[in-house]
């Protein structure tokens, strides 16, 4: 669009034609302040806290509804402008209860702020404030109707954000107030968003409120532990007897890639970290039970065994198990421990997409996967498989987003009606499991078209599905654990030949970053072939062993048979997981490392107690690629990271940790230790002030930069702005294959962790807030709820 | 039921046929009836708005915008299509005239949603009657039928190749409704909160296509400017004040009605002359001449024209054609809370200045009202008012500062009265009045 | 909720008269409303279903008609206008008259069952003020003796 040229407080500025006046302002750094305006949602023109003056117009006209014109002369402060917006806060305040000492908002209030800057300091306001009492409208969802200020924020992100339409206004005048869907209470995705976005205490979170005030806390950014998105989330803590408890997640400072998203998980369930379930203290087991024992038994235990198993059985007769949890320094450093320290490659983790065949199919072709933020832009996006609704919220508001803001055209391709369809300008249902014949019968195989029709779709409409997806030329694809193997690659064959990017859809955390950083048995980190020779094979001090190791299930088989003398667990319940008879280890020696006393850790001869990733200092990939920076927020008394404990035992077997970690500069060897108790956590603050001027902080066996630095060095595609990582933005990686190689993958050992927006694997079983939110919410079959709320017929010129 | 009543002074466009058996459809025949749209048939389009802007006709709702050029708005190709919208959600306290039309004239109106049709290519047209109004609807729908059973509307009308549906919808209760985006908001099933302009309806209206919005008196009056020209309408009123309007005479008068009486008629005259003056006992306090949202004109300022420029001029507004008639025995503070509180329960709580300023004025007026009131309350209940003025979302807001702000500009001293706990010097606290 | 043989018809050719289905929801409101008492859950959720709208949504439309209810009320809705024309002509009085005549405060129901009393906004009587409604039946330039009349009327039928 034509440039519009304006003048704003006496500043000349030319911004794009249909600009709104509260944007153009906001781009030369002058706030016009607003309660009702929010960037993104629809227009309100309620608050009337926006007005400002335009020459040649008698009236104060509101900066968030009239688009700038060419020559528009603005004054956005003015005595009369001024006084305007300080009766405005009068008659807010009015009715307003002014209970802001007791107020969860207290401190973060908008209105608040409003009137310290507009100094409506004096009510004139004598009469009875209208008054309705608190309603609950869910477990974590509490309504205050007298704090409300009526801005329409919450209808708006909850109708055209999420999806949801939960949320309406009924009665008219003063009696106006916000409803919920079931007239008393709300049945909804509990994403909290309408929470976070009120200006004011009115809605408020049930894990959270009146439990501190927000000056109280500590904030820190870092990243949601649960799917595979990667969220940034602001987490609040505050000393409690355990060290330091985190009481709330929001991502307010629109920091990360999620901008104000969050879903239930992110907001509510970082709860398991203070579970009363948490391991306190090591345990080994004694006389059939476990019992508490301290640290250095239980790593001159683990270490015993290991040289043990090692004399006596070799290296095969070791089998490692690692997360999808910990960070990638933990996962480079697990694999890395096993494959020197140990000598084998015996190591797996619980595979969730086919990230290896994907890898292979992409050949080392650059640009060719989509970052997050790719898909709130992408002019087109197909959809294989997957329910991002229930398993990747953020990617699900961000195909939401970009089809509401920017109207991308979504082909949504799903063997039942996902919530997704209702945004999709094409919903193929297809037949259940068809989604790999899908990809197929797109990359040319008529033949597969059989298994694809459905009672839902014809032949004639998925050819003519066929004929519009290959004339996209910008085409973000994205797939589920649904497609593996072959059918990967005959989607990426697809894609490639027409530019698009993909994403292929892991679930947990950093699923993406167990895979890239090597937690296979045939794979180093970069998808590279144990038997070929790679960097790694060059940069490591000790030799790889060269054939391939056992997978998951073969170790268990192993175990069963007798001959899997040790197993090594970290971050991970293949019991439950696998639904493997816990007999079958009975003859192995079994070491887990874990939060809880799961099923895996029931059964184990040594249970480490782990901090979490909301207590530790690393990076994550998501499912994207995206690399994130984890900032400790909590701290847990008693427990260690997975990469000390690592270390620890690698220490006590007499294995030289520098060969593990680099660490250490020219002449530094201050050990920060990594004490804990009453004043643990020190090491991190330490490296927390580090990053924050910008330095590095290596100067411990126990330090995770010191591994980046080598993951930077020798993965592929890892080589990324440590600067852009530290201040905590998202970067890209791209998946490369170390090597060429190819037929790679095990499809047959993915398995999806099938959670819903409620479930969060093993972890959403200790949140609390989790469980009690889990009703059974199911998407509901309204679509034209769409219509219901036209924002469409609400939004200005 | 509403009676009918005359003065020779009136001049009968809109109310020609009232009384006289219109609403049927044979007698409405023999009464010119469905002649003005087919003589519009032959002018055209632009004719016909030539025609509209030449009669000087302006809105008769309330604001007094002029018809001919709200038309000319509507641009002439739309990719969506047109609608004309007659709006007959008669709510303004004081006003009770479309009431009559559509009880005694109702195919004039459907004749005046047809010319405004023809005039910008629509090719559907609602007619909103206000859901109290139910025998009017019913009335309404049934001529309409009548018209449609005579092939006047729906396929082809009058030979012409135009279709042209009419509908008649209900409304369930809601003065603000009658802000035309509200309408708009309403006729589409929705809450009446009003849109946000620009765009105006001409542009983007009733589902996204250009809407013509007029008053059923104004829609009314259209087939008698096409058949006698705007010309002829225009001489019946004053200058840019075209024609005659229909005023309702209400308040303790010696002859209260629905009179239409040139443009620029004189109000004292209306008061005393036409309306028979006050009923013997009571004289004048005060005039609200256009509905309960305008200013207030003492006995003093009554000596004034009755068009929207020289009401405006004298301080008030010519709004509805509603004039209220406020005798000396009527407390002007009780008067101020009854106008609080409709606007209290009218607001559509959209916007916080009128949501929040109508509550506060209306609990402030209350309380001062039953003898609570401290001298501070006067000034504050002027601030209020001056500063919802012209920043609310629509002009509700106004409508409700207006009147209070000019009651206690004129008549401050009755508000005084009312201080230091004394009880209305008029009567005793209506126990309605404080719920 | 079935609707009645009048409402489907009337739904029916509603229906086709706009381009949204959900344009007929006010006054197929009002017309359920007439036919049943009151907007009840199952009225509501038939028509959210026929108009394709979520029941919170009907429910935010209903909420904001000052017709529109979602509870019964009396066979005999008494609704007295009090505004300005009215106000000037006694519709006040009129109003206490008839709480006092039907034993009932302002939006209830009296006992039988068989009168519902409440003041409302301008009705559109001003010039032949004061005036009330009976359901959708206007009675204007009322007189105590009047409402007594109408209210005395209207006990003989139903108790004969």
């Amino acid at each position: 669009m034509a440039d519009v040229t304006l003048i704003v407080d006496g500043k000349k500025l030319t911004v794009p034609a249909g600009t709104l006046l509260i944007e153009a302002c906001k781009s030369t750094g002058i706030e016009v302040p607003s309660f009702c305006y929010y960037p993104g949602l629809s227009l309100q023109g309620a608050c009337r806290m926006c007005l400002v003056e335009v020459e040649k117009m008698p009236k104060l006209q509101t900066a968030c509804t009239t688009p700038v014109a060419e020559g528009m002369v603005v004054t956005t402060e003015s005595d009369k402008i001024k006084q305007a917006r300080k009766s405005m806060l009068e008659l807010l305040l009015a009715n307003h209860p002014l209970d802001c000492p007791v107020c969860d908002a207290g401190g973060e209030c908008e209105l608040q702020d409003m009137t310290f800057k507009y100094g409506a300091a004096e009510s004139k306001f004598m009469d009875m404030k209208n008054h309705r009492d608190e309603q609950q409208w869910s477990p974590v969802v509490y309504f205050d109707r007298p704090r409300c200020i009526l801005c329409y924020r919450c209808i708006r992100v909850c109708g055209e954000g999420m999806d949801v339409w939960a949320l309406g206004i009924q009665n008219r005048g003063s009696s106006a107030i916000i409803a919920p869907n079931k007239q008393d209470h709300l049945e909804c995705e509990e994403c909290g968003m309408c929470i976070d976005i009120c200006p004011v205490g009115a809605l408020t979170s049930g894990a959270y409120r009146y439990k501190t005030r927000p000056w109280e806390m500590k904030h820190t950014g870092t990243v949601c532990t649960h799917c595979a998105d990667g969220c940034k989330t602001t987490l609040g803590a505050r000393r409690a007897d355990t060290g330091m408890q985190i009481v709330r997640g929001d991502n307010r400072d629109k920091s990360g890639i999620n901008g104000d998203f969050l879903c239930v998980k992110g907001r509510y369930a970082f709860d398991f970290a203070h579970s009363d379930c948490r391991l306190k203290q090591p345990l080994v087991k004694r006389d059939g039970k476990l019992v508490p024992t301290t640290w250095e038994q239980a790593f001159e235990l683990i270490a015993s065994r290991f040289k043990q198993v090692l004399t006596t059985d070799g290296p095969a007769a070791i089998g490692i198990i690692g997360s999808n949890h910990t960070s990638n320094e933990e996962n480079y450093l697990l694999q890395k421990f096993a494959r020197l320290a140990l000598g084998t490659n015996n190591i797996d983790h619980h595979r969730t997409a086919d990230f290896p065949a994907f890898a292979s199919a992409l050949a080392g072709k650059a640009e060719a996967t989509a970052s997050m933020r790719d898909v709130h832009n992408a002019a087109a996006i197909l959809l294989i498989g997957n329910n991002p609704t229930e398993q990747h919220p953020l990617l699900a508001w961000q195909i939401r987003t970009n089809v509401r803001l920017h109207h991308s055209k979504l082909y949504v391709v799903n063997s039942y009606p996902i919530k997704l369809r209702r945004q999709a300008a094409s919903f193929a249902q297809i037949a259940p499991g068809s989604e790999g014949g899908f990809a197929q019968f797109i990359a040319g195989s008529d033949a597969a078209a059989d298994s694809i029709v459905s009672p839902k779709l014809s032949r004639e409409a998925l050819a003519a599905l066929r004929d519009a997806l290959k004339q996209e030329t910008s085409l973000v694809i994205i797939f589920g654990s649904e497609l593996r193997g072959n059918d990967v690659k005959a989607l990426v064959d697809f894609g490639l030949a027409r530019s698009a990017k993909f994403i292929c859809l892991g679930d947990y955390s950093n699923s993406r970053g167990a895979a890239d950083m090597g937690l296979y048995p045939d794979m180093l980190p970069g998808y590279g072939p144990v038997a070929s020779a790679t960097t790694f094979h060059t940069d490591w001090l000790d030799e790889i062993p060269a054939t391939s190791g056992m997978n998951l299930l073969q170790m268990m088989d192993a175990a069963k048979e007798g001959k899997l003398k040790a197993l090594y667990v970290v971050g991970s319940n293949p019991i439950a997981r696998y639904n493997i008879d816990p007999f079958a280890l009975s003859k192995s020696f079994v070491i887990v490392q874990d939060m809880f006393l799961t099923e895996t850790a029931k059964i184990a001869d040594v249970v480490l107690p782990v901090a979490n990733a909301y207590e530790k200092a690393g990076t994550v990939t998501s499912t994207c690629g995206d690399v994130q920076i984890l900032k400790k927020a909590g701290d847990f008394a008693g427990v260690r990271t997975d990469f000390e404990c690592i270390v620890r035992i690698a220490a006590t077997m007499g294995y030289d940790v520098r060969k593990l970690v680099p660490f250490g500069g020219e002449g530094t060897r201050a050990d920060m230790g990594q004490s804990r108790g009453a004043q643990s956590g020190e090491a991190d603050r330490h490296a927390v002030w580090l990053s924050e001027h910008n330095l590095e902080p290596k100067m411990s066996p126990f330090d995770p930069s010191a591994m980046l630095d080598e993951i930077q060095r020798l993965v592929p595609a890892y080589d990324i702005s440590r600067l852009s990582l530290l201040s905590g933005q998202d970067v890209h990686t791209q998946l490369v294959q170390i090597t060429g190689a190819t037929g790679l993958g095990h499809p047959e050992l993915v398995l999806p962790a099938n959670d819903t927006l409620f479930t969060s694997g093993t972890l959403g079983r200790f949140s609390a807030t989790l469980n009690t939110v889990m009703e059974r919410y199911s998407s509901p079959v309204e679509p034209e709820m769409v219509a219901g709320y036209d924002p469409a017929a609400r939004q200005g010129p | 039921m509403a009676y009918l009543v005359s003065h020779p002074d009136e001049v009968k466009v809109v109310s020609r046929r009232f009384g006289l058996g219109a609403a049927n459809l044979d007698r409405y025949l023999e009464l010119d009836g469905y002649k003005a749209v087919q003589k519009a048939i032959t002018m055209g389009p632009d004719a016909i708005i030539t025609e509209m802007k030449a009669s000087k006709l302006r809105g008769r709702g309330g604001a007094g915008f002029p018809t001919g050029m709200k038309r000319s708005f509507v641009p002439k190709q739309s990719p969506k299509p047109k609608y004309v919208l007659c709006n007959g959600d008669e709510s303004e306290p004081g006003t009770c005239k479309d009431r009559l039309i559509f009880e005694h004239d109702p195919h004039s109106v459907i004749e005046g949603v047809m010319i405004a049709s023809l005039a910008v290519g629509a090719k559907t047209g609602f007619i909103y009657i206000r859901g109290e109004y139910r025998y009017l609807v019913e009335i309404m729908e049934r001529s309409v039928a009548d018209a449609y059973a005579r092939g006047f509307i729906g396929k082809n009308i009058f030979g012409s190749g135009i279709d042209l549906d009419i509908f008649v919808h209900s409304g369930a209760g809601a003065y603000e409704v009658g802000e035309e985006s509200a309408l708009m908001e309403s006729l589409e099933g929705k809450r009446g909160v009003p849109r946000i302009r620009p765009p105006f309806p001409a542009v983007v209206g009733l589902w996204g296509g250009p809407t013509v919005i007029n008053n059923a008196e104004t829609l009314a009056s259209v087939p008698h400017i096409i058949l006698n020209g705007g010309e002829w309408f225009a001489n019946l009123g004053t200058p840019r004040n075209g024609g005659t309007r229909l005023f309702c005479m209400s308040g303790e008068l010696e002859r209260p009605g629905v009179y239409e009486l040139p443009m620029g008629y004189n109000l004292k005259k209306m008061i005393y002359d036409v309306s028979g003056g006050m009923i013997k006992g009571k004289s004048l306090k005060g005039v609200v001449p256009g509905g309960s949202s305008v200013q207030i004109l003492t006995p003093d300022e009554i000596d004034v024209g009755m068009d929207f420029d020289q009401v405006l001029k004298a301080g008030s507004m010519l709004g509805s054609g509603g004039v209220v008639v406020i005798d000396d025995q009527m407390c002007i503070v009780r008067f101020a809370l009854r106008v609080a509180r409709f606007y209290q329960h009218e607001s559509c709580g959209w916007c916080i200045p009128c949501r929040e300023g109508t509550d506060w004025m209306k609990k402030t007026l209350v309380r001062f009202h039953s003898g609570g009131g401290v001298a501070k309350d006067i000034d504050n209940l002027k601030y209020l008012a001056e500063n919802m003025l012209g920043r609310t979302f629509c002009p509700l807001g106004d409508a409700a500062a207006m009147p209070i702000i000019s009651y206690i500009q004129k008549f401050r001293k009755e508000f005084e009265d009312h201080l230091d706990g004394k009880p209305c010097p008029y009567e005793k606290v209506h126990e309605a009045a404080l719920v | 909720m079935k609707f009645s043989d009048q409402l489907e018809q009337r739904f029916a050719a509603m229906v086709t008269h706009y381009p949204t289905k959900r344009s007929v929801l006010v006054p197929m409101l009002l017309y359920i409303q007439d036919e049943l008492g009151a907007l009840n859950d199952e009225a509501i959720h038939e028509i959210a279903e026929r108009t394709e709208l979520s029941e919170l949504e009907v429910r935010n439309v209903i909420s904001y008609y000052s017709m529109l209810r979602t509870h019964p009320i009396g066979k005999y809705n008494l609704q007295v206008c009090t505004n300005v024309s009215c106000l000037l002509r006694g519709g006040e009085e009129i109003l206490e008259h008839c709480q006092k005549k039907l034993g009932v405060g302002n939006k209830q129901t009296t006992a039988d069952g068989l009168f519902h009393m409440e003041e409302v906004e301008c009705i559109g009587a001003c010039s032949w003020a004061p005036a009330l409604m009976l359901n959708y039946e206007f009675h204007e330039n009322l007189t105590p003796q009047k409402i007594d009349e109408l209210i005395d009327g209207i006990r003989k039928k139903e108790h004969q």
